[in-house]
């Protein structure tokens, strides 16, 4: 068998459970050069520069044609699924380029100005300062949704986590954020995992079946853009108080959203809303169940939840791997030219363990007052939903660890889902001697 | 040297260091007394403040306080731990023994001190004819009290407020006026508001945000005169373009003048600049001879910046007296083979008229700029300051997340102007004159200057016309006879 390289380990599913010691080794060179042309970049000192740099772009539109696309390159969400596309082999993306023009990527496959544009329509009826209650005012349904899921688990001596709780909470949240109405989330739950199955590049797969999944999904996100039109018509008939009526009718300073542009927000806010919450409460659990002590601490302290959800995001953060950014020039970094066109993908959660920026970065340490961490990513496309996952993640652990009377892991380590980029546990399979009131 | 031996000779350090004093109980103050704490200094601090009131925040109170949205009383200054310091405020220190080594104070009392920290910071400059300052309704803004003055008169609507001088305050000031509905007219002597600071160029886009507004702006014009009524409130006031205006507040926002008096007779290299210092934050004599255990830090200090020329700064900043602070802090208790140079980059803030605006490095110090990313149209840009082919300085509007990565050119020295390929930068970067004016020329201050090299170089000014071009009432073009 062919040498892997180090980054083709991290993708390598073998290493889903602990890719750390790979980051590691990663970090004794920050930038690496792919063999097929993308850059892979290790060190915080260097991720930061490059998210705060404007030779940085994150249109794939920008890549340079010649550049194959990285190796198992597994991609951001659903602008990565597009972007990938017309990427899979050369003839693919020379086919695709006229159907696939008119797809309008969202704003986290944009650059400046539209991105600017766009993500401050999009922020408008979404926080502060038009909107600055919009997730505070949730919490209280939170606690109220968290406590419904924890009830089911009555009488159960072992629960799955996943399934039982980290899914159904920000799902519901994220639903109820869009005006997504109850009959629906179903659906839209299955659409969802179907896209982020579709995305999910694994190297060792081959071309065909990465393509043919590529199709399928491709098919699932036109039936996700013809769900959210149609949404779109009824809230544009019907406003309400939600995220979307908000986008259509309610619009600040930048005017409205054109109506591309609402599908395809709302269509990134739906899956990410999705995903990435759903791993972080699965990997706080699991954290916590292998710290009992810190656990422990919680259940007596329930303030500290605020500092150990960051604590969290840098140890076990749910997004690993921004795949996404492309060189707009050659740029110099740590001795290396990564040129103009390349592929650049930042390794957040390696750095986010650099010990040359965190002291002790292996320990899970709650108390760290130093923690400027990179679980939500930093520059201009900086979590857009990282107070409702922090709100959602805080209020999750705090009720789980309040009620569930001595939980503890039917087994370590949980199978983890494929994607090495938005990675966590399929199932966490815990046992506890019964819930609290 | 090991670790072991730097705790060892600082700890020897500390056991001779047994009293400090601070002279100055603002940020820079506040903030040196937590960094010897942190230190583990545990000998006696004293702060020496000629304010009643515990360290507060300024910012504020051009901005939220002047609209009611915040109390200037709540404005004090989080401690977050306990300092364990002896606080004299509302006691001005007045002399400076340095052969003795006591601070005098106002009522008498001579304080003695191992090390010394002088962090007095700056006082607004004056109205120059004492009769029209005293007028009812003619304020400044500096401190806690004049914001809360200004506040009540802003709160009683006036029919026209005046702002003499287009700086960052009286920006501010008038984009809180205009954000309370006020009528506001602003004079600046020189061509654009902000050129001080930011120089014609990004100068004449302040302007252009500030008529946008609905500010009435007058560059190239001077108050000559205020006027009072019978009862002596503020009646009217006369300006160089021949205009009389119906006013009952003006704001007098000329500018800060560095509180150096108090050092008379002290020996060490003060004047109107401030006091020089070398980079460790230790003052200089008048002779050059850097001093033992005196040491500067925020706005009063001018030290020698590594990126700029060799000349001494002299910076108004928020973060500078924070971070000046701590280095000085740290090298008062520590061996000088542990000492900390004092490098950071000036980085500003300002908010006005809806927008953002941050500085990193020193706009002053440049001779181009060029708009790199955004456009002015869209209020959103960044754009570079050169100084001889690199780039020196940048500025946000409404962009402050680039910032990181132009601290990092200006760092690095890179030619200017920086090639950025920016999907966001027009194809074709050009340079234009930043314009900034010479000395004397605004009616308000840059907030960060170079101040000449070397502790002993005089100040650009001293010529027999200085006093005249340094009054405000004059206008632009004077010819002195």
């Amino acid at each position: 068998m062919i040498q892997q390289s180090l980054y083709e380990q991290v993708l390598d599913y073998a290493n889903r459970a602990n890719p750390y010691p790979l980051y590691a080794q990663l970090r004794q060179t920050p930038v690496t050069r792919q063999t097929d042309g993308s850059y892979v970049v290790s060190t915080y000192r260097e991720i930061v520069s490059l998210l705060h740099d404007p030779r940085i772009g994150s249109d794939f539109r920008k890549r340079s044609v010649h550049d194959r696309p990285p190796a198992g390159l597994s991609t951001n969400k659903e602008q990565a699924f597009k972007s990938q596309v017309p990427e899979v082999g050369t003839e693919a993306s020379a086919s695709n380029e006229g159907s696939e023009t008119e797809v309008v990527p969202s704003f986290i496959g944009l650059d400046p100005p539209e991105h600017d544009r766009i993500r401050r329509q999009a922020t408008w009826p979404f926080g502060p300062p038009h909107k600055p209650g919009r997730v505070a005012d949730m919490e209280s349904e939170l606690i109220c949704l968290a406590n419904r899921q924890i009830d089911t688990m009555k009488g159960k001596s072992s629960i799955d986590i996943v399934e039982d709780f980290a899914y159904p909470i920000p799902v519901t949240m994220i639903s109820k954020l869009l005006g997504v109405p109850p009959e629906d989330q179903a659906r839209l739950h299955a659409l969802s995992e179907a896209i982020i199955e579709g995305i999910d590049l694994d190297p060792q797969k081959s071309q065909e079946e990465r393509k043919r999944r590529q199709e399928q999904s491709g098919q699932t996100f036109k039936d996700l853009e013809q769900y959210m039109e149609a949404l779109i018509e009824r809230h544009r008939k019907h406003p309400g108080s939600d995220l979307l009526s908000g986008l259509i009718t309610d619009y600040g300073p930048d005017g409205p959203m054109a109506q591309p542009d609402i599908v395809s927000t709302a269509s990134l806010l739906l899956i990410a809303g999705h995903e990435t919450t759903v791993n972080l409460i699965t990997n706080g659990m699991l954290t916590l169940l292998r710290h009992p002590d810190v656990l422990e601490r919680l259940r007596r302290e329930p303030n500290l939840v605020i500092r150990l959800v960051e604590e969290l995001l840098r140890y076990e953060p749910p997004v690993q791997i921004l795949p996404n950014r492309v060189a707009l020039a050659d740029i110099t970094i740590a001795g290396t030219i990564i040129q103009k066109g390349s592929p650049v993908i930042l390794l957040l959660a390696s750095g986010s363990r650099d010990p040359a920026r965190f002291h002790d970065p292996d320990k899970f340490d709650p108390d760290r007052r130093d923690n400027m961490h990179l679980g939500f990513g930093c520059g201009i496309h900086y979590c857009y939903g990282a107070p409702l996952a922090r709100l959602e993640t805080q209020i999750a652990l705090t009720e789980l660890v309040r009620r569930l009377e001595n939980p503890r892991l039917a087994y370590d380590q949980p199978p983890y889902r494929q994607s090495a980029t938005l990675r966590g546990p399929r199932h966490l399979i815990i046992e506890i001697d019964g819930v609290k009131d | 040297m090991s670790s072991n031996n730097a705790e060892k000779t600082s700890s020897s350090v500390q056991r001779s260091v047994q009293r400090i004093v601070i002279v100055g109980a603002s940020l820079a103050g506040l903030s040196a007394a937590e960094s010897l704490r942190s230190e583990g200094f545990a000998g006696t601090i004293t702060v020496i403040g000629d304010e009643p009131h515990a360290p507060y925040d300024r910012p504020p109170l051009s901005k939220t306080v002047l609209t009611g949205w915040l109390q200037a009383e709540h404005t004090t200054l989080p401690q977050s731990v306990d300092l364990q310091a002896e606080w004299l405020l509302g006691m001005p220190a007045i002399g400076l023994d340095l052969g003795n080594r006591e601070v005098e104070l106002a009522d008498g009392r001579r304080v003695g001190f191992d090390r010394l920290l002088i962090s007095t910071g700056t006082h607004a400059r004056t109205w120059p004819d004492l009769a029209q300052a005293a007028l009812d309704g003619v304020c400044l803004l500096h401190t806690r009290d004049d914001a809360a003055r200004l506040r009540a008169r802003l709160a009683a609507r006036p029919k026209r407020v005046l702002v003499i001088g287009g700086g960052f305050t009286g920006s501010e000031v008038a984009s809180v006026c205009r954000e309370l509905g006020l009528a506001v007219t602003v004079t600046e002597r020189s061509a654009t508001p902000l050129i001080g600071a930011l120089g014609a160029a990004a100068g004449a886009f302040a302007g252009q945000l500030q008529r946008a507004h609905g500010v009435d702006l007058r560059c190239n014009v001077t108050v000559m005169s205020l006027e009072g009524d019978e009862s002596g409130r503020l009646r009217c006031a006369y300006l160089s373009d021949g205009d009389i205006l119906d006013i009952d507040v003006a704001v007098v926002a000329l500018g800060a003048v560095r509180n150096v008096e108090w050092l008379r007779d002290s020996g060490l290299a003060f004047d109107s600049r401030g006091l020089a210092c070398d980079a460790a934050c230790r003052a200089f004599d008048i002779n050059g001879i850097v001093t033992d255990g005196i040491f500067v830090a925020g706005d009063v200090a001018r030290w020698p910046h590594p990126l700029y020329g060799g000349e001494l700064l002299a910076v108004e900043h928020w973060g500078n007296a924070v971070e000046q602070a701590r280095t000085a802090a740290h090298n008062m208790v520590s061996v000088p083979a542990d000492f900390r140079a004092y490098k950071s980059l000036p980085a500003f803030w300002s908010r006005q008229f809806g927008v953002n605006l941050k500085t990193i490095g020193l706009p002053s110090f440049a001779d181009e700029v060029v708009l790199t990313q955004g456009s002015v149209l869209e209020r959103r840009l960044v754009a570079a300051y050169g100084y001889k082919g690199r780039i020196v300085a940048a500025l946000t509007v409404n962009m402050a997340r680039w910032l990181p990565a132009y601290k990092a050119m200006i760092e690095a020295r890179v030619p200017f102007p920086p090639v950025l390929h920016s999907p966001d930068s027009s194809a074709e970067l050009r340079p234009v004159p930043a314009g900034f004016p010479p000395h004397g020329q605004t009616t308000h201050s840059a907030n960060a200057i170079k101040t000449g090299t070397g502790p002993s170089t005089p100040p650009p000014e001293e010529s027999s016309t200085s006093d005249k071009v340094k009054d405000p009432r004059v206008p632009p073009g004077f010819q002195p006879k």
